[in-house]
This record gives structure tokens, C-alpha cells and sequence, in this order.
């Protein structure tokens, strides 16, 4: 759908050549003369009491020229931030470095090693001498829960950071009248978000200015945090995201390193660079999910859902980061899907572990949400001997019922659940593959039909731990010679709203997309901004460009009225001219209007100069993508292994400002939703060690490993923005993780295989066959 | 992710080569590809004191027919082999189990002496030489000595190769009319087997001549299970037969259980495998 010769037509990224060639600028990239480099020493232990650190023999080696410990860090840094302020939360503070000497989880940074090279910081790092002794750990967050569990704070008396409630009717009394229940337990294992490029950060002092350059999300939410973690006044801070190679929500954070780098670059008078390696990027960026849900779903006889009860144990790890508790209450949110479910109640419990911090990663609590209410879903189909889709569609909110508040209290603004699952139906023509399926089964093969729809929330931002709410900043600059420049408070890491924002002025000013050029990700170039997450960019973002664009045009026009001697309302535009409307000789060029906008001796009385207009907005309300995604597998009963036979995947953002972008975002969503259905997982022992510490364990799938996509869409416009639009970077990855398992337990329907654990395994799903090896 | 320090040390020769290896003894390491050294030279996991680099010694590197078997020099790069018109002819088996050899990048640089002296349990090669019986050619300062499967893979990582010996050829005998298979499940195309089988049968008529079955993930090194062989020789591939096969496969094998897969069901599987793979290998052999 073409929305205008800008909007809605498939534009190539313009981010791309740069990015393919080569030529793009990420942190590691930056050298300056007498740059001095970081190596981290980390906790071997998951849990232990630092007895000493005895640095002097990293003291002495070759190259070095500094090697701090906490003490070093408490007398130069204040702390992070400890996440959004939840009600009765306990949180403990968190330093750039341990500092109360207790490590809590494998990778927690104990003592920062700088050096003139990076090699020799790490030849070094390796010779600081940390004598620990091991404390009990707890690994599990229900054992975190147990008496007598070993305790990660002492001074909270509590492995528990916060219980929130969520929900509404009466949850009791739908249950005891309800003709069945469906139960389930479900483990959503912890991920990796895994970026291709891991974090980093470069800080020099300079002049009076510190500026840091990190690989973030969210670099204005960075500045202000450092003013107060290296106590500088925050004008004198400049924080710079270059080149961002992907976050997935794990660069959605202020960590430790940006705090230590800039403070080393304070104390040494140096420019000094941290790159982080693979190995720590496992360790010590944040990992995502974590959430044990316990499901319970009640319904009547015809299929109508009468309550749903919930109790999601989250597994934070060992510290609150940035937005850590924000995650499974988001899953409290959003469990009643799609559905009318008039009785509900979620109680949602974060639990401190022995791990590394779990925060924001593709989804941040909605995949889990998802994932829990379409498995009930499915085991209730199941219950019942209903068709999965039948169920789906006896409970869907109706169209007619939005704006639609949930009993968890969500308000959903605009949706069409039905026409979405419809669409994806048709195009897997779901009668002749249920034929099909029979018909195999009888052959003795095993193809699964697994449908998920999904309701989500974008446009986050109302946080209270950052530093902003839940709006975004965007300059629409026309420049003296007509070109014009947009910046933006949104900051990216792979999103392409170098494209998709020109696309925005381009439609609103008329002028070609080739003329606007989009920046980011500077604090001292762009106006205070929010930053990258939760599918903001194009509802909140992309909203912010659009009404300046407006606004621009607004003043364009007056200017170009004043100079043809015509009323603003008489004046018609094709973005290279203003004409008189009935007058066509009577016209002026776009650039001679941008130019009289600075020269200014021929204005309308009392405008001031300029055509750059800077609007911070703010949406009435969050918007709510949805849709079907449908997936079909065969299951190899003899080695379990699963394999992809079709992926339809039919989403609804709103208004669609650039299929291709659209197309791409579906497709890296879907690929690590259905990572987290069959390959992703981490794994640690008893000890609180992580076994799956490389690539070669944490099996991340390769264009080999995924099947081909059949996107589609329907288009239910959010009445919350001028675009009408909703974010799309996330949803992906919501509708995949359901899709997928409930396509393998469709499969194995025969052998009575009713739950498996994620990732599901080729050595699980024989398990699970072995298990019910009686039915076969 | 960077290595600890170490000497370096680029040999052009085999001669050379092996004079280093005199000099370092076990203090040194030999590079070849680097597909598994590098990754733990950098995680700090390996740390010698020296490496002697075996990339510029271009004598080691060929594929030529010789008598009957084909040798390969030991620094050939795996993609050369797996594109070789001669191996895809000749030996169709090392053809195919290269082709799951991690990824074509991989195999760029990745050699077949340096898969085949690793020794990795999971890796395919060694089961590929097991299979065929391959000799490993191995030289020292002294001399020079040829060895099978049998003697040259001792277990986990580990091989009959002394301090100052390099693996210089491996010779895999072409097996006339012989059909064969190479199956594995992984748990990402390119990755390590979670188990697999290399499969090589002549048939005679409708009967099976020769049987070879090397297993990969399964042990501490290429297995060869005799009895399983035994039960397939002389005999038409029935299910009966098959069946057989399979269950002792599985008495046989004692696999380890890791962060990838249960012991039970690595056994499972190249059961499983070995089935899929007779049938196969015995098909390509009746088309040839």
C-alpha cells in the first residue's frame, strides 16, 4: 500500500551501502593519539566474599598504566540506575565495579586493568591476584524463594525485588463455575541477545567536555545518567552512539563500563577505550526472559474462556539494571492476548539469582505473555477437542469493543483479530493442511500446524527509570539552500529511520527523499531524546518528525503566501514550488522560500526567522499491533529432529511506512522467536558456571537453519498518532515463539506429548516420544 | 578475545618444519588451519609458548591418485577437497561428510591433516578415514611412518603422534563398487555431530560384500563397531538384518552426555542413522 509517492513505497535503507561496504563507524573504530585501553577482571564465582585483590604484579607489567578496584571506583563514582520505581521495590545499588566486596554472579566486574595497548591490559589483567572465598549460590529463582536460601543482599533480608499484582472480575468464582481448567508450567528459558557487535565504549576529557562514545540505545538517557555516576555537570558531557550493530534491548541500559571508562578518562587525563569481548558479552550483558509461569485457564464447555489465572517467578540475576523489573510486569500487562477474558489475575514475582541480570530483550515481556495465553490456548483446543483456531475465534475481542480494556489493565486501542487469523488461514489454506496431516499421519509422519495471534504493546517509554516519559524529540531543519536536515531523539541500532523518517518529511514538505538527511545519536546535535526500544521509533519517533514536518510546511507556506502577495490558504505545493492556486505563473521555488526564511527582509509582520521547527510529542496513548502467525513443521519421530515445511506470518502495524523495512523487521523478529522455540537457550550448572559460553553451545540459527517467510498484512490504523501507525520491530518475535512450539505439540498430538521445554531439542522431543512411548 | 603471547614461528618447509618441532618439542603447537586452535588461543584456553605456523609450507598441499588410494596432502584446504572432481569421483564418502563440514568459510580455511590430527570426537573426518581405512603418513626428523585409524586416534583430542611428528599425507584406499553414506544430526547445519556415521558397502548381487561403519559423537574417537559390520556382510539389507544392525549399534556404542545431548540419545540416534545410511549406501551402490 502506497500512502503517498513517499510513505508506504519501498525505499531501499539508505543506511545500507555504508554498513555493507564497510565503511560505517563503530566505537571499536575510534583511535586517538595516546589512547589508552581496558581490560575487566570478572568473578570466576557465582557467588563469593572478596577476601583481597592484590594487583601488584598487573601493576608492574609491561604497558600498564593504572589498575583500579572498587575502592578506586567509590571515592571517583556515584551509582547506576536500578530500574523503573515499582511499588515497595527493593533494589540495591550498583557500581561500576564491585564494591562492597561480594560477588554475585560469574562475570561481575572486580577490577578494571588499563594498559597502553589492549593486548598488554589483558597480558596484565590476568595477573591481579583476587583471593575469594565461595559463598553458597542459588541458581533457581523458586529455590531463591525457599527459606533458608542463600541470599544475595543482605541488607534487602530478601532474594524478592517486587510483587505486582494485575487483573480484575472475579477470578474465584469463574473457576469454581467453569466446566474445564487447563494447567501448565512454562520454563521461558534465558536468551542472549547476542548483537553482532558487542558493547564498547571510548571517553576523552577534553577541554573541559567529556564525551563518550558507546554502542547504546539510549544515549541522552546515558548523559544524564553519568552527571550524577561521575558527578560533572551534565552540559559538560557529550555522549555519542555511532554505528550501533545491533542491541535487541541488550544496549537499552546504562552499564558499569560506560561509567568506568569515562571516570578512568577523568582521573588519567587519556582517552581511554573498553571493547568488550565475546565471552564477557555473555556474561556480563544482560540476558533476556528468565520467567517461570505458573497457567491456568477455565473455560465453559463451547469453548468461551472464563478466567485466567497467572503467576509469573522472574529471574532478574544478581542486580536490578535499567529496566529489569519493567520486563515480567509487562507479562502481567499483556497475558489476556487477544482475548475477553473477564476474569483475570496475574501475580508477578522478581527473584534475585546468581546470574547475570535479565532486562529487555525482543519483546521484554510480551513474548512471554504471548507465549503463555496461546499455549493455554492450545491446551484448552486440546481439552475440549475443539480445532485451535475455533477456540481462538470464540474469544477474540471484537472488533466493535476498541478501545478495549483488559481486566490486567491494558488499553487496547484499535484491533481486528479475526480478519488477521482469516487472512493467514487462507493463505496456508488450513483445511487442506489439516487434510494433508491426516493423511501423513497415516503414513507415519508427523506435520504440525501451529497457529499463534498475538496482541502487543508499542510506543513505550513511560518509565520512570529513565530519564524522560514516553515521548520523543524530532527537528525538522530546512537549510538556507532548501535541503533539509531531521534530527532525532530516537537513536538506532539497525531500525533504518535514516530511510523511513525522509520518507516523513519527504511526504509532509513534498520534497525528495534524496534532500533529507536524518541524524542521531549525538547529545550535542540533537535535542534531548528518549532512545530506541519497545517499537517506538516509528509511532513515537516517526509521530515527532511528522507534526515538525507540519509544522515546517505551516511556516513554508506563510513565507511563500507573504512573497506572492496571496492568502497562505490560496497556496498549493509539489515540494519544489509554492503556486498560486488558480494562478500557475504565480509561483516560488522551494529553496527561495528556504532562503528568504534566513535572509528575512521580506516575512510576514512578527515571524521570526528560520524554517527549523523542534516538537517534543507526546501520543494520546500506547498502540497495539497484532496478528496470526501460522507455521508448519514435520517431526521426525525417529531423531527428533523439526523441520520447517511453511512460515505465514500475517501482522497488523497500522499504516505501513516502508514494506521493505517492514519485511525485514518481521523476518529478524521471526528468526529469534523461533531461535527461542528450538535453538537458543542458555545453560549453567549447579554452580552457577555457564555452559553454554561460546557459539558453538548458544546455538544461534543461520540462514540455513530457517525456513523461507510468507508475510502479509492487514492494516487497522492506531488512532493514537498522525501515522496511524504501531511498531513492528518486536512483533516478530512475539508471534514465533508460539507458532512454532504449538506447531511441534500439534505434531506430536498422537504420541500424547501435551508440553516440552524450550528450546525444543532433536534429544527432547525423542525424550518426550520415549516417555510416551505406550501411545506410539 | 585475545591470545596469550606466544613465539611464531613460519616454516616453508616440511624439513623446516620438522627441525622446529625438534627444537620446541611440546612447548610448541602447530597451526594449520586454525578453525580450532584460534578460538582457544584467544579464550586463553590453549597457551603454548610457540607456534609453528604450517600455512606457507605449499609441499603439503594436493590431491593425487596413487596406487589404488588417494592422497591427500595434509595442509589441503577441506573446500579443495570437497570441490576435487577426483574426490567426488573416487571418494564419494569424504565428498559428502565435507560438505557438513562447518560452513564453506570454515572449510576455506580448515585443512584435512589438521581435522584429521585435532582428533574432535564429533568431527567428521575421523570418522571418514576410520571408514576407509585411511593411512595416516606421518614424518619425524628420522624418518617416516605410516599408520591406520586404529592406531593413529588414541582418544578425546588425542592421537599417536609424538612431539616432533607431523601428519604430512592421509591415504584413503578406494573401495571399488562400493556404495556410500554419510549421515549426521547436528544441532545446526555445520555445526558438530551430535552423532553421525559414515557408511561404506559393496554389494555382490543382491548381497551386501563389505561393510564399514565409522560412528562420529559417539565415543572418544572414530568408532568402528565389528560385529555390526559382520551382521550386515553376506546378507540381502532386510529389516530383520537391518534391525539387527541397529540393536547392536546400540549395545555397542557408550557415548557421553553433554550440554547438546543425552548419552541415550546420541545412542538412539546413530541407530537410527546407521539404518538410514546402510540403506542408502547399499542404493548408490546397486547404481553404480
Amino acid at each position: 500500500m502506497v500512502i503517498s509517492h513517499a510513505l508506504g513505497a519501498r525505499i531501499k535503507r539508505r543506511e545500507d551501502p555504508r554498513l555493507i561496504t564497510g565503511r560505517a563507524i563503530y566505537v571499536d573504530d575510534l583511535n586517538f593519539a595516546g589512547m589508552v585501553h581496558v581490560a575487566i577482571v570478572r568473578s570466576p564465582h557465582a557467588h563469593a566474599t572478596i577476601r583481597s585483590i592484590d594487583t601488584t604484579a598487573a601493576r608492574r607489567a609491561p604497558g600498564v598504566v593504572a589498575v583500579w578496584t572498587g575502592e578506586d571506583v567509590k571515592a571517583r563514582c556515584g551509582p547506576l540506575p536500578v530500574g523503573p520505581r515499582i511499588k515497595e521495590m527493593k533494589a540495591p545499588k550498583r557500581f561500576p565495579l564491585v564494591i562492597d566486596g561480594v560477588v554475585r554472579h560469574v562475570g561481575d566486574p572486580v577490577a578494571a586493568v588499563v594498559a597502553t595497548t589492549m593486548d598488554a591490559a589483558r597480558d596484565a589483567s590476568d595477573l591481579v591476584e583476587v583471593d575469594y572465598e565461595p559463598l553458597p549460590s542459588v541458581q533457581d529463582p523458586e529455590a531463591a524463594l525457599e527459606p533458608g536460601a542463600p541470599i544475595l543482599h543482605q541488607d534487602l533480608g530478601t532474594n524478592v525485588c517486587f510483587r505486582m499484582t494485575y487483573g480484575g472480575g472475579n477470578v474465584e468464582e469463574a473457576f469454581a463455575g467453569a466446566d474445564v481448567v487447563v494447567k501448565t508450567r512454562i520454563v521461558q528459558q534465558r536468551l542472549i541477545p547476542a548483537a553482532m557487535e558487542t558493547r564498547g565504549v571510548v571517553a576523552q576529557y577534553k577541554g573541559g567536555e567529556l564525551t563518550v562514545w558507546t554502542s547504546t540505545q539510549i544515549p541522552h538517557v546515558v548523559k544524564t545518567t553519568l552527571a550524577e555516576t561521575v558527578r560533572l555537570p551534565e552540559h559538560e558531557i557529550h555522549v555519542i552512539a555511532p554505528e550501533v550493530g545491533g542491541g535487541f534491548g541488550s544496549k537499552l541500559d546504562v552499564y558499569g563500563e560506560e561509567g568506568l571508562v569515562a571516570a578512568l578518562a577523568l582521573a588519567l587525563g587519556r582517552p581511554v577505550k573498553w571493547i568488550e569481548s565475546r565471552r564477557e558479552n555473555f556474561i556480563a550483558t544482560i540476558h533476556g526472559r528468565g520467567q517461570i509461569d505458573y497457567v491456568e485457564l477455565a473455560a465453559h464447555h463451547d469453548g468461551t474462556v472464563a478466567g485466567l489465572r497467572v503467576r509469573a517467578i522472574a529471574d532478574l540475576g544478581a542486580y536490578s539494571q535499567l529496566l529489569t523489573p519493567g520486563v515480567p510486569t509487562n507479562t502481567g500487562l499483556m497475558c489476556c492476548g487477544c482475548y475477553r477474558i473477564p476474569n483475570a489475575h496475574a501475580e508477578v514475582i522478581g527473584v534475585f539469582t546468581n546470574r547475570t541480570p535479565t532486562d529487555a530483550y525482543r519483546g521484554a515481556g510480551r513474548p512471554e505473555a504471548t507465549f503463555l495465553i496461546e499455549r493455554a490456548m492450545d491446551l484448552l483446543a486440546a481439552e475440549l477437542k475443539m480445532d485451535p483456531v475455533e477456540v481462538r475465534r470464540k474469544n477474540f475481542i471484537p472488533p466493535a469493543a476498541f478501545p478495549y480494556k483488559t481486566p490486567t489493565g491494558a488499553v487496547y486501542d484499535s484491533g481486528n483479530y479475526e480478519r488477521a487469523l482469516d487472512k493467514a488461514l487462507e493463505r496456508a489454506d488450513y483445511r487442506a493442511l489439516r487434510d494433508e496431516q491426516a493423511k501423513l499421519r497415516k503414513q507415519g509422519r508427523y506435520l504440525g500446524i501451529g497457529i499463534a495471534t498475538y496482541v502487543e504493546i508499542t510506543g513505550l517509554g513511560a518509565v520512570a527509570g529513565l530519564s524522560g516519559g514516553n515521548w520523543e524529540s524530532a527537528t525538522v531543519r530546512v537549510e538556507p539552500t532548501g535541503k533539509v536536515t531531521v534530527l532525532t531523539g530516537t537513536s538506532p541500532h539497525g531500525q533504518g529511520e535514516e530511510t523511513t523518517f525522509a520518507q516523513i518529511v519527504s511526504d509532509r514538505l513534498g520534497v525528495p527523499v534524496e534532500d533529507v538527511v536524518v541524524l542521531h545519536g549525538d547529545t550535542r546535535a540533537v535535542p534531548h531524546g528518549v532512545g530506541t526500544f519497545g517499537s517506538r521509533t516509528t509511532p513515537v519517533g516517526g509521530s515527532a518528525v511528522y507534526v515538525a514536518a507540519e509544522k515546517v510546511k505551516d511556516k513554508a507556506v506563510q513565507i511563500a503566501a507573504h512573497l506572492l502577495e496571496a492568502a497562505p490558504a490560496d497556496i498549493s505545493t509539489d515540494g519544489a514550488r509554492f503556486t498560486v492556486r488558480g494562478s500557475p505563473e504565480r509561483s516560488v521555488e522551494f529553496k527561495d522560500v528556504a532562503r528568504m526564511a534566513y535572509k528575512a527582509y521580506k516575512l510576514p509582520a512578527g515571524m521570526e526567522p528560520g524554517l527549523d521547527v523542534t516538537h517534543f510529542f507526546v501520543p494520546k496513548e500506547r498502540v497495539f499491533p497484532f496478528g496470526t502467525h501460522l507455521c508448519v513443521v514435520e517431526v521426525d519421530p525417529d531423531t527428533g529432529e523439526v523441520t520447517f515445511r511453511r512460515y505465514i506470518a500475517v501482522d497488523d502495524c497500522g499504516n505501513i511506512l516502508n514494506p521493505l523495512l517492514v519485511a525485514g523487521q518481521i523476518h529478524g523478529g521471526i528468526v529469534q522467536g523461533l531461535a527461542q522455540a528450538i535453538y537458543e537457550g542458555v545453560t549453567y550448572d549447579d554452580e552457577g558456571q555457564l555452559l553454554t559460553g561460546t557459539f558453538a553451545e548458544y546455538v544461534v540459527p543461520q540462514a540455513t537453519d530457517v525456513p523461507a517467510f510468507e508475510l502479509d498484512h492487514t492494516v487497522t490504523p492506531s488512532p493514537h498518532n498522525p501515522l496511524g501507525a504501531k511498531g513492528v520491530g518486536e512483533a516478530g518475535t512475539i508471534g514465533a515463539t508460539p507458532a512454532v512450539v504449538n506447531a511441534i505439540l500439534d505434531a506430536l498430538a498422537p504420541f500424547g506429548v501435551k508440553d516440552l521445554q524450550m528450546p525444543i531439542t532433536p534429544r527432547r522431543v525423542w525424550e518426550a516420544l520415549e516417555g510416551n512411548s505406550a501411545s506410539r | 578475545m585475545k591470545p596469550a603471547p606466544f613465539r611464531y614461528a613460519a616454516p616453508d618447509t616440511v624439513a623446516e618444519a620438522l627441525g622446529l618441532l625438534r627444537s620446541y618439542g611440546q612447548d610448541g603447537k602447530l597451526l594449520a588451519g586454525g578453525q580450532s586452535l584460534v578460538p582457544l588461543l584467544n579464550m586463553r584456553l590453549a597457551r603454548p609458548s610457540v607456534i609453528i605456523d604450517l600455512n606457507r609450507i605449499l609441499e603439503l598441499s594436493y590431491i593425487k591418485e596413487d596406487n589404488g588410494e588417494i592422497a591427500v596432502g595434509a595442509m589441503t584446504r577441506q573446500r579443495e577437497a570437497e570441490l576435487s572432481p577426483l574426490i567426488r569421483r573416487r571418494l564419494p564418502l569424504l565428498a559428502e561428510a565435507l560438505g557438513v563440514v562447518g560452513h564453506p568459510q570454515i572449510r576455506n580455511r580448515g585443512t584435512i591433516g589438521g581435522s584429521i590430527a585435532h582428533a574432535d570426537p564429533s568431527a567428521e573426518l575421523p570418522a571418514v578415514a576410520a571408514a576407509l581405512e585411511a593411512k595416516m603418513v606421518i614424518r619425524d626428523p628420522k624418518g617416516r611412518r605410516v599408520l591406520t585409524p586404529d592406531e593413529f586416534f588414541l582418544s578425546y583430542l588425542t592421537t599417536a603422534l609424538e612431539p616432533d611428528e607431523l601428519l604430512v599425507e592421509v591415504r584413503f584406499p578406494v573401495i571399488p563398487k562400493a556404495g556410500a553414506a554419510f549421515l549426521e544430526v547436528a544441532r545446526r547445519h555445520g555445526d558438530y555431530a551430535l552423532a553421525g556415521v559414515a557408511v561404506v558397502v559393496s554389494k555382490n548381487g543382491e548381497q551386501v560384500g563389505t561393510c564399514r561403519l565409522a560412528f562420529t559423537g559417539v565415543g572418544p574417537g572414530p568408532v568402528r563397531i565389528p560385529e555390526a559390520e559382520a551382521a550386515v556382510t553376506g546378507n540381502r539389507l532386510t529389516d530383520r538384518v537391518l534391525q539387527d544392525v541397529r540393536k547392536t549399534v546400540e549395545e555397542r556404542l557408550d557415548p557421553d552426555s553433554d550440554v547438546h545431548a543425552s548419552a541415550e540419545y546420541r545412542k538412539h540416534v546413530a541407530g537410527v542413522l546407521t539404518v538410514r545410511a546402510l540403506r542408502f549406501a547399499a542404493e548408490r551402490a546397486g547404481a553404480r
